[in-house]
């Protein structure tokens, strides 16, 4: 980090002073972001949602705070947490696949890549799933297939809609075909979801992309994307390799997503609770009204 | 080098050529030496066997990309009666990818949907080497709804190395048509039987393969990835290819032992391009079986067992 404090302090001394300077400011109180480079004090970045007070560039966020910003303080009750991980191929690359799973879990915190909570927004029932990228490129293997699952499963019952935030690489390797099947999976319980007139929201968040957004993140009744987020089939360095050209500017973000019609609408994260509660709302109302 | 013929697949091919050049001698002279031909292709049946027995998931992946290996349309001319294509998606255009149309198995009217590669230069670039746009799942779809309405069976046949990775695929939403395929065939009120006669390539295959019903042919591969791709991303390497081939079990008969595959068809000695007749009747026989037994099923049986193996699919595999 650069300051007015380098061109003033003779470099000789500088060394002292910065090491100084570093032990005595408790670790991440400041953030850099990663966009503009701004440096943003911690305290202020949270109560702004992660979102960079400079550029506006929407900061990737763990699955617990994504839902902990979405949904009411509340009434929450995690779904499918019994859902565990197993490796039933013993999968291994350079490093064993349980051995990865065990860092994964160790670094998130979370079991596996999805977290699914029955809750409330703004005082509407809702089932809020999101998924962790820290954890594997927040890929799709049975657990999160599962928990999908399971998580429509409480929708259908109580008839309450359901909102996912998708972030990931896609289909979990590891997982193989098993991994490939869960895109066939979480795409037939939504199938169910709609038959059954139960609203579905796909958000998607920075990056979605092969198996899951070829199923459960391109499904929704609205499918709404954060700003800047990039979603698609295929990574742009394969893209590249295939057709040998550069890519287009913004290619793949939600400025393009919305003017090739794949999505609604770009949603600031902090208009999402209250976009989604009128949705909802809405589309609740006209599904009572459809019963009566 | 035989380009028809794999590295490993070498001897065979050596053996083969010694066998046409003495019947070419044969032809030639009074000489009789059939005995020795027969005692050749004794040999060469013995090679081939033992060549076989003992391929490697890496090896059986060159098989399912065999250059000789039969396509859907070779397959479809020896299997049903009739075939009339339809084509294109009403929305944007025909994807040549992709193969779909009404035929008849014996009697039974079925709509038949299938990947197709292309043999010659020409074809396999018109035809994109089987990697479909948006366009041709769109149209898959379109077939499919059509033959929801009108009563008929669906069979597909995989055989892709994937979804094409284009830039004018992802504009025209390459992820959403895939996505609903998956989402439209969970619920079909007709039978699905789904065949993966060569490569089974990720997304792009499973857009015509949710069903009631899946087949692999003894030496083609399905996966979440190629080998190269897994081996690129996990060993940072595509070099590796082979380890990744093992890690991933992409073979059929690990996948039947998965729970993940219903049926795996024995294909002729030395793979389905030895005899595509031969592998086309097998593949007609076993078609003709599970269909039958498909339509013995209620309507909403049928579809609520469909939605039951989906949901178990990584619970017990």
């Amino acid at each position: 980090m650069s300051s007015w404090l380098d061109k003033i302090v003779p470099s000789r001394i500088m060394p002292n002073l910065v090491n100084k300077r570093h032990s005595s400011i408790p670790e991440g109180l400041w953030k850099k972001c990663p966009k503009c480079s701004a440096v943003l004090y911690r305290p202020d970045l949270e109560k702004n949602l992660d979102v960079c007070m400079k550029c506006n560039h929407h900061m990737r966020i763990s699955a617990r705070r994504r839902l902990e910003i979405f949904l009411d303080k509340e009434n929450q009750t995690e779904l499918a947490t019994e859902v565990v991980p197993v490796d039933r191929l013993k999968f291994r690359d350079l490093k064993k696949y349980k051995d990865r799973l065990v860092s994964a879990q160790k670094a998130t915190e979370e079991k596996d890549a999805l977290i699914a909570i029955n809750g409330r927004i703004m005082d509407l029932p809702v089932v809020a799933m999101a998924f962790e990228f820290n954890f594997l490129g927040g890929s799709m293997g049975s657990v999160v297939g599962e928990r999908f699952i399971q998580a429509c499963k409480v929708c259908l019952e109580e008839r309450i809609p359901l909102v996912c935030f998708s972030a990931s690489g896609g289909a979990r390797m590891q997982e193989a075909l098993i991994s490939l099947f869960q895109m066939a999976k979480t795409s037939a319980a939504l199938e169910k979801l709609k038959q059954a007139g139960i609203p579905y929201i796909s958000y998607l968040t920075d990056p979605v992309y092969g198996g899951v957004s070829a199923s459960l993140a391109m499904l929704g009744d609205i499918n709404i994307a954060e700003p800047g987020a990039r979603m698609g089939f295929a990574g742009p360095r394969v893209i590249e390799q295939t057709v040998r050209e550069t890519l287009p500017e913004g290619f793949q973000r939600s400025e393009f997503l919305l003017n090739h019609g794949a999505i609604d609408m770009i949603t600031p994260r902090k208009d999402m609770r209250e976009v989604t509660n009128r949705l909802l709302t809405s589309l609740n109302a006209a599904n009572m009204a459809k019963d009566i | 080098m035989n380009p028809n013929y794999l590295d490993f697949e070498q001897p065979i091919a050596d053996l083969e050529a010694k066998i046409d050049a003495l019947r070419m001698v044969g032809n030639d002279n009074d000489l009789n030496i059939s005995d020795e031909i027969i005692k050749l292709q004794n040999k060469n049946l013995a090679l081939t066997s033992r060549i076989f027995a003992t391929l490697t998931p890496a090896q059986i992946s060159q098989v399912a990309r065999h250059p000789q290996r039969p396509y859907m349309l070779d397959y479809i001319a020896v299997i049903f009666d009739e075939f009339d294509e339809l084509h294109g998606d009403r929305h944007y255009g025909d994807d040549r990818a992709i193969v779909g149309g009404i035929a008849r198995l014996a009697d039974q009217p079925v709509m038949v949907i299938g990947h197709q590669k292309g043999r010659s230069v020409k074809e396999k670039v018109a035809r994109n080497f089987g990697m479909s746009r948006p366009e041709g799942y769109r149209k898959a779809c379109r077939l499919m709804e059509m033959a929801e309405r009108f009563h008929i069976p669906i069979m597909t046949f995989i055989d892709t190395p994937g979804a094409y990775p284009g830039i004018d695929a992802e504009e025209r939403g390459q992820s959403e048509a895939i996505a609903w395929n998956l989402a439209v065939m969970s619920r079909l009120k007709v039978p699905i039987i789904a065949t993966v006669i060569g490569e089974g390539g990720s997304g792009g295959a499973l857009a015509i393969g949710v069903c009631d019903h899946l087949n692999m042919l003894q030496y083609s591969t399905y996966s979440v990835i190629s080998p190269e791709g897994c081996a690129s991303i996990l060993w940072k390497n595509a070099a590796y290819a082979a380890d990744a081939a093992n890690a991933m079990g992409i073979t059929a008969p690990r996948l039947l032992e998965l729970g993940l595959v219903d049926q795996v068809l024995q294909e002729p000695l030395g793979g389905a391009h030895r005899d595509p007749v031969l592998m086309a009747n097998t593949l007609k026989s076993s078609l003709v079986e599970s269909l039958q037994n498909l339509l013995q099923y209620a309507t909403s049986d049928l579809v609520q067992s469909r939605y039951q193996r989906l949901m178990a699919f990584g619970l017990n595999s």
